[in-house]
């Protein structure tokens, strides 16, 4: 089932949703937000984008396998934990750049935990809803 | 000590995991990941082993938190000797997985997930986080649902569907329990816990609370009368799948049943009676279940069962002999119980059924293979001076000293069907003339030598582990001994988590 209305409005929502997604990601620091909430939000707009022109066409913007997602997300979280360990400090401990950086914010390694984590979650919503949607 | 070298086998798993999802469907790459990842891990639990041996208890306080706000690791000798047993019993399972199963289940991420769950189990062994405790506990859980799946035959589905039931049961018991010990004393770590615990006025509350972790844990140990779903579904995936469940998954609730029963609720009368009479219970059932199965997998699933009672006893006598009969024993049945089910593995390979009634004449066929698994099957007996041997004279002697009869009674009944079961299975499988000739499906002798030999060489490694830990029953008894007075005596613990104070 194809609807104009849906396309149109796709076509618009898909952008402002992954930007807000992002939003959520650099938000969860100290707000309500984070990863894993981003990540969801992003999965959900290539969703829509599937409800509105098919499976094969979000596959085909996608260009790589969401499965892919996966070990890169997994990777970026588990380095960012064993990062501090150059620096003589116990895994996970939190560091953070000296100077903020512009619209971001401050940069530490708690950014990249949750960047993987964002990553992993769209890799495997993706992943679920796409083997389920081609099983038809 | 604070040492960051504690989380080295957790982090040595997830890498090795990460980098085979990068070379996802490459099955051969995988394979080589896989025993790479394992012999580093091995080396890693070696020196992690021999540090905590010479050194003392190591801690590493995550994401630089003071105990007891942040979540600590620590490893002291039973979990380092876990963590050891928990590596050489990994490295055989990837070596026999890499020629033992189809390329189907390798396809859908069979060595990534193995490698996670060996991940939740180092992670569960060092943590001193109880909700972190409970966290691998899920990891681990997790992983073997995908395990036990994969496959995805009829049979598998019917076992996984028991299994998840019963585990997320288990799970929910835990969690309750963690709630409420969080209500009563506003702590997680354990060391703290210890010590929080008895300023606590309310003791029948705690008693309370120590039933809800002696059910979360009975299940995933599989005690009476909460083992059905380890039979049932133990028998269903490929060998290597069950020998890493077999040897490690239940062994995991007997580590965090000695880690809470010696930290945090420190066994009265009525939970030592109630631990006992579970222990001669699930003893018995195991035997019962034991005797009338003829599929060699279900026979030794439920010599599992039989044989966790013997641990349990121990913990329910609570002494340090009891300890340390409860610990020897650990330490022999993890590799026994997973060399059993590679066995089981093997021998589906050499005659394409684990039938024992369809079985026979592997003496005849196979000579030098057979004498390999005798060894095996002796020390799980426990014919002196192999392995299983040495722990049951320290459970029998404290079974005397405290006037425990009954355990007593189950020892002798449960170690008497073992001797039988296997002595039956010996003549059916080896002995016996097979019925027809001609029905024999032996995939073994067309497989090229280093097939042969990669099948032959982890029940090699844990057999030979296993004549180590008979022969050498003095150096394992100094290890237990060192864990046993640890578990009784926490302070050195407690010490080492939380400073002096």
């Amino acid at each position: 089932m194809k609807s104009a209305i849906l396309q149109t409005a796709t076509r618009y929502l898909l952008p402002i949703l992954l930007l807000f997604s992002v939003f959520l990601l650099l938000r969860g620091h100290y707000y309500p937000g984070g990863g894993f909430v981003g990540g969801l939000v992003a999965s959900i707009a290539f969703v829509l984008h599937s409800f509105a022109n098919g499976t094969k066409a979000t596959m085909k913007i996608l260009r790589y396998k969401p499965l892919s997602l996966i070990p890169i997300g997994l990777g970026t979280a588990a380095c960012s934990v064993i990062f501090p360990l150059a620096f003589g400090l116990p895994a996970m401990t939190g560091l953070w750049l000296e100077e903020p950086i512009p619209v971001i914010g401050m940069i530490g390694t708690a950014i990249f935990f949750d960047l993987g984590v964002y990553l992993v979650v769209i890799g495997v919503v993706l992943t679920i809803l796409f083997t389920i949607a081609l099983e038809e | 000590m604070i040492d960051n070298h504690i989380l080295a086998p957790i982090f040595i798993q997830l890498f090795v995991a990460i980098i085979q999802l990068i070379f996802w469907r490459k099955t051969i790459t995988q394979r080589y990941l896989s025993i790479g990842g394992s012999i580093i891990g091995l080396l890693v639990a070696i020196r992690l082993f021999s540090r905590v041996y010479e050194g003392g208890i190591l801690t590493m306080n995550a994401a630089n938190w003071d105990a007891p706000f942040g979540i600590v690791f620590v490893a002291d000798t039973l979990s380092v000797t876990l963590v050891l047993l928990t590596s050489i019993a990994a490295l055989s399972v990837s070596l026999f997985s890499s020629v033992g199963l189809s390329r189907q289940r390798m396809l859908y991420g069979y060595f990534p997930i193995f490698h996670f769950l060996i991940m939740g189990l180092n992670g569960a062994f060092l943590t001193g986080d109880i909700f972190n405790l409970y966290v691998f506990f899920e990891v681990i859980i997790i992983s073997s649902f995908v395990l036990m799946t994969l496959g995805g035959r009829k049979a598998q589905v019917e076992g996984a569907v028991k299994y998840m039931a019963m585990n997320i049961l288990a799970s929910t018991f835990f969690l309750t329990g963690i709630g409420i010990l969080y209500g009563l004393t506003g702590s997680l770590n354990m060391a703290d816990l210890s010590l929080k615990i008895q300023e606590v006025q309310n003791k029948s509350l705690i008693g309370i609370t120590s039933c809800f972790f002696i059910v979360g844990f009975g299940i995933k140990s599989a005690v009476f009368p909460l083992y059905y779903w380890l039979p049932s579904s133990y028998h269903t995936p490929p060998s290597a799948v069950a020998a890493t469940f077999g040897g490690l998954l239940t062994k995991v609730g007997i580590y965090a049943m000695l880690r809470v029963f010696s930290l945090i609720f420190i066994p009265d009368d009525f939970t030592r009676n109630l631990l006992l009479t579970i222990a001669v219970f699930t003893i018995i059932t195991g035997a019962m279940g034991a005797l009338i199965k003829t599929n060699i997998r279900r026979l030794f699933s439920y010599l599992i069962v039989c044989h966790i009672g013997f641990m349990i006893g121990g913990i329910g006598m609570f002494t340090k002999v009891a300890l340390m009969g409860t610990i020897f024993y650990l330490i022999h049945d993890i590799i026994v119980k997973t060399n059993l089910f590679l066995i089981a593995g093997l021998i589906r390979q050499l005659r394409g059924s684990m039938d024992m009634k369809k079985l026979g004449g592997l003496y005849r066929d196979y000579p030098k293979i057979t004498l390999l698994i005798a060894i095996v099957l002796f020390s799980l007996v426990g014919i002196p001076p192999l392995s299983g041997f040495w722990p049951k004279i320290y459970l029998f002697q404290e079974a005397f000293t405290q006037e425990q009869y009954f355990y007593v009674f189950g020892l002798i009944v449960g170690s008497f069907v073992t001797l039988y079961v296997i002595a039956k299975m010996w003549s059916e499988v080896f002995w016996k003339q097979p019925d027809n000739e001609q029905d024999i499906d032996d995939r073994f002798e067309p497989m090229p030598l280093y097939r042969k030999i990669l099948m032959v060489l982890p029940i090699g490694i844990l057999a030979l582990t296993t004549l180590y830990i008979g022969l050498n029953a003095e150096t394992i008894v100094h290890v237990a001994d060192r864990i046993s007075t640890q578990l009784i005596d926490t302070s050195a613990y407690v010490q080492a988590v939380l400073g002096t104070k």
